[in-house]
């Protein structure tokens, strides 16, 4: 059976720190960080804010451009980094809160940055395979970058909701292929009771995001049989601005196929969020008929990849949750000592 | 003393080789030497590899033995030399030195480094490990801030410049593009140079030679065992090492490297000419204040005009000195250990007329300058046709 984007949410939290105050802070110069980053901003979540609050709110966006009750849903996964239990799944609660039935089946994904997609797949196997009518995949972080690390200036809250469920006409979109790759890659990783993740510095660069999301796109237009111009928008996984560039560039893509995905300038790297965020910001222009690549990442590493067809159904549903552009402009600026009390930075000696 | 050739060079590219371990590495670069020297490898009587840190770049010491493992040279004996960033130029003069006692007739000389496989920062406090430790790196001190110093005092006693800092940048990029092998094969402007961010004032990130990965090794025998050779031989006309205070502090006179002046005329005795006779010259340009410095103590130019000199373009290739004609270390990269080898694979290709796009024309003397930290071990070499 052929499956589709029944209905998609995204939420960013409305809280914005620049970089160049981040850079400032920390001795360094705030054009060169700007310039090497391209991150203007990031989103950063507040105190009542976590994993759950933010898939919570991306889908029950999610549900409204569905037009299904939150019942009918039958598998509900959460991929993300950030979950706030180490043991005690975050679906559990964003099923109840969404008012989801007690016959389903729900799991955690973890997979760094690209969780989300990994749920997306998941799902497409129930849903295709029949045991379930509509599944919910979801990515979202509140990304952690420890103070005067590089990953500070990127590390953003946020996160997208997607309802699969099976292909239609009033869809927002179909999804055409997917195809993954996985290798043991250890470019950036936390360990159990770290607050903190580490990384590879440069390593996390070429073996990494360039070969990994690099690789997975040419497969996937290898197996569907398609080039970068057959379609109308591309989205990759942005950690920043300067690589799904560069990794576009490689490809053969254009940047105005690019440049309406690449939400990284204004909200950061959104981690399991982000390559959905992207899709989302895609869906509030896109047309009936569009074709759309998609390759997400994950440290790790792997990368999952995704050709999807706009269906009529996005026009009606477009408008019945706020446009990803609107959640993104919706913000408050705020301070390092701010930011630092909103991501409880401040650790007291007992 | 018994004449000394050079009959076989091989060098992997420089770079960040993500997927090559230092023994991957060395027998990539053994094994070329070897091949390029026509001779078989039973030949080979001793090995000498240069290398600085393995034990905290890949946490393996004892690589003399694992390095002749790798290459099929057991039993023959091998001997890790070690002199910080001047491991691979004292690892060839110990191989020279083998062969002009008679001790032996052919040895391999190689030099390696695998720097990538931790965090900059670590690789950073390893590089420190070449300072000293209690006077200077405990205190904060690191190689940019050794060499700033160096550069302050230049400029304020000589009136040297940024700008003139800089163009020893360009000119290595302009080189290095067009070697094979370099880790950055692109020219650089004068712009993006002094835009670059600042590392240590008045030192920018494109003032300093990278962190690399890389191995290189040439084969070095006697004048009988050279008629064996496949190509024509390289004759080792001229060697000098010298040693200065570890830490900078000690000494009276921060813009000179004395070990360098005292290496040099070591050399240049031994080979009996003056620097005229040069016709290209591999300078060890860890930051770019460092091939100034260079090419003023080698005597190639008089002290305080090595800046000048750059600006007037002396120094570029195929003028009155082509400098770094491989594009130094600034280009092609460093990978400590492998450094002072690399420069005297450079020195032979250039001088067998092999050295393609970056050939200095009918080269016939050439010379390597290799150090050893902020200048507390020079160690040189004089190769003539």
């Amino acid at each position: 059976m052929k499956v589709g984007i029944t209905g998609h949410g995204a939420y960013v939290p409305r809280y914005r720190i620049r970089s160049r105050d981040i850079a400032v802070m920390w001795g360094q110069d705030p054009s060169a960080v700007e310039g090497g980053l391209g991150v203007i901003e990031k989103a950063v979540p507040g105190l009542d804010e976590d994993t759950i609050t933010i898939s919570v709110e991306a889908a029950r966006y999610a549900l409204k451009r569905a037009g299904i009750p939150a019942t009918e849903i039958g598998a509900l996964y959460i991929g993300s980094e950030s979950h706030p239990y180490a043991v005690k799944p975050s679906g559990t609660v964003v099923a109840a809160a969404i008012g989801a039935g007690a016959r389903m089946t729900v799991a955690d994904y973890e997979f760094a940055c690209k969780a989300g997609t990994a749920g997306i797949q998941t799902s497409m196997g129930l849903v295709g395979w029949g045991s379930i009518k509509y599944g919910m995949a979801i990515g979202a972080d509140t990304a952690q970058g420890a103070p005067g690390d590089a990953l500070e200036y990127s590390a953003a809250g946020g996160g997208a909701a997607f309802v699969i469920g099976p292909d239609d006409e009033d869809n927002v979109a179909r999804i055409d292929h997917t195809v993954s790759m996985t290798t043991d890659t250890p470019d950036f990783w936390r360990r159990d009771g770290q607050p903190y993740p580490r990384h590879g510095g440069r390593f996390t660069g070429e073996p990494a995001y360039f070969k990994h999301v690099v690789e997975t796109t040419k497969m996937m237009m290898g197996e569907t049989g398609t080039k970068p111009s057959d379609f109308t928008y591309a989205v990759f996984h942005m950690p920043n601005k300067k690589f799904p560039e560069r990794a576009a560039k490689t490809l053969g893509f254009e940047s105005k196929q690019v440049e309406p995905g690449l939400v990284v300038e204004r909200i950061g790297n959104t981690y399991s969020g982000s390559s959905l965020l992207g899709l989302c910001s895609v869906f509030d222009i896109a047309k009936p008929g569009d074709r759309i690549i998609l390759t997400s990442y994950g440290s790790g590493a792997g990368a999952d990849s995704f050709v999807l067809t706009v269906q009529p159904g996005i026009e009606k549903k477009r408008r019945l949750a706020p446009l990803t552009r609107d959640i993104i402009n919706r913000k408050k600026y705020i301070d390092y000592a701010t930011y630092v009390k909103y991501r409880q930075k401040l650790v007291f000696a007992e | 003393m018994r004449k000394v050739a050079i009959i076989g060079v091989g060098m992997t590219d420089f770079g960040e080789l993500w997927e090559k371990s230092l023994r991957d590495l060395t027998v990539q670069a053994g094994l070329e030497a070897i091949r390029d020297s026509g001779l078989p490898g039973e030949e080979i009587d001793a090995l000498y590899a240069g290398c600085m840190s393995s034990g905290i770049f890949v946490q393996q010491e004892h690589i003399a033995s694992l390095l002749a493992d790798y290459c099929g040279l057991v039993p023959k004996s091998a001997t890790r030399v070690e002199g910080a960033c001047a491991s691979g130029g004292i690892a060839l003069r110990q191989a020279i030195m083998a062969v002009a006692s008679g001790m032996h007739d052919v040895v391999v000389a190689g030099g390696v480094e695998k720097m990538t496989d931790i965090l900059t920062e670590q690789t950073t406090m390893a590089l420190a490990c070449a300072a000293d430790r209690e006077w200077e790196a405990f205190q904060g001190v690191t190689f940019p801030g050794l060499y700033a110093m160096m550069a302050r005092r230049h400029m304020h006693d000589y009136g040297t410049t940024e700008e003139q800092l800089s163009l020893v940048a360009v000119k290595n990029h302009e080189n290095g593009a067009k070697n094979p092998h370099a880790q950055y094969r692109r020219p650089v402007t004068l712009e993006q140079v002094m835009n670059s961010s600042l590392i240590a004032d008045p030192i920018r990130l494109l003032h300093c030679s990278p962190i690399s990965d890389g191995a290189a090794a040439v084969v070095v025998c006697s004048k009988e065992k050279a008629k064996e050779a496949r190509s024509e031989p390289i004759w080792v006309i001229g060697s000098g090492q010298a040693s200065d205070t570890i830490a900078l502090h000690d000494r009276k006179d921060i813009t000179t490297m004395n070990a360098t002046v005292v290496a040099v005329r070591e050399a240049l005795r031994m080979a009996g000419i003056t620097q005229k006779y040069v016709d290209l010259v591999e300078v060890h340009d860890c930051f770019t204040i460092a091939e100034i410095l260079a090419i003023e103590d080698l005597g190639f130019f008089e002290k305080g005009k090595g800046g000048p000199a750059t600006q007037e373009g002396l120094t570029a290739l195929n003028s009155q000195i082509s400098v770094n004609p491989s594009g130094g270390l600034k280009s092609k990269g460093h990978p400590v250990g492998a450094t002072g080898i690399a420069q005297i694979v450079e020195v032979v290709q250039q001088l067998r007329g092999q050295a393609g796009a970056r050939q200095v024309k009918d080269a016939e003397i050439g010379m390597a300058h290799n150090v050893g930290g902020s200048g507390g071990t020079c160690v040189t070499h004089i190769l003539s046709r």
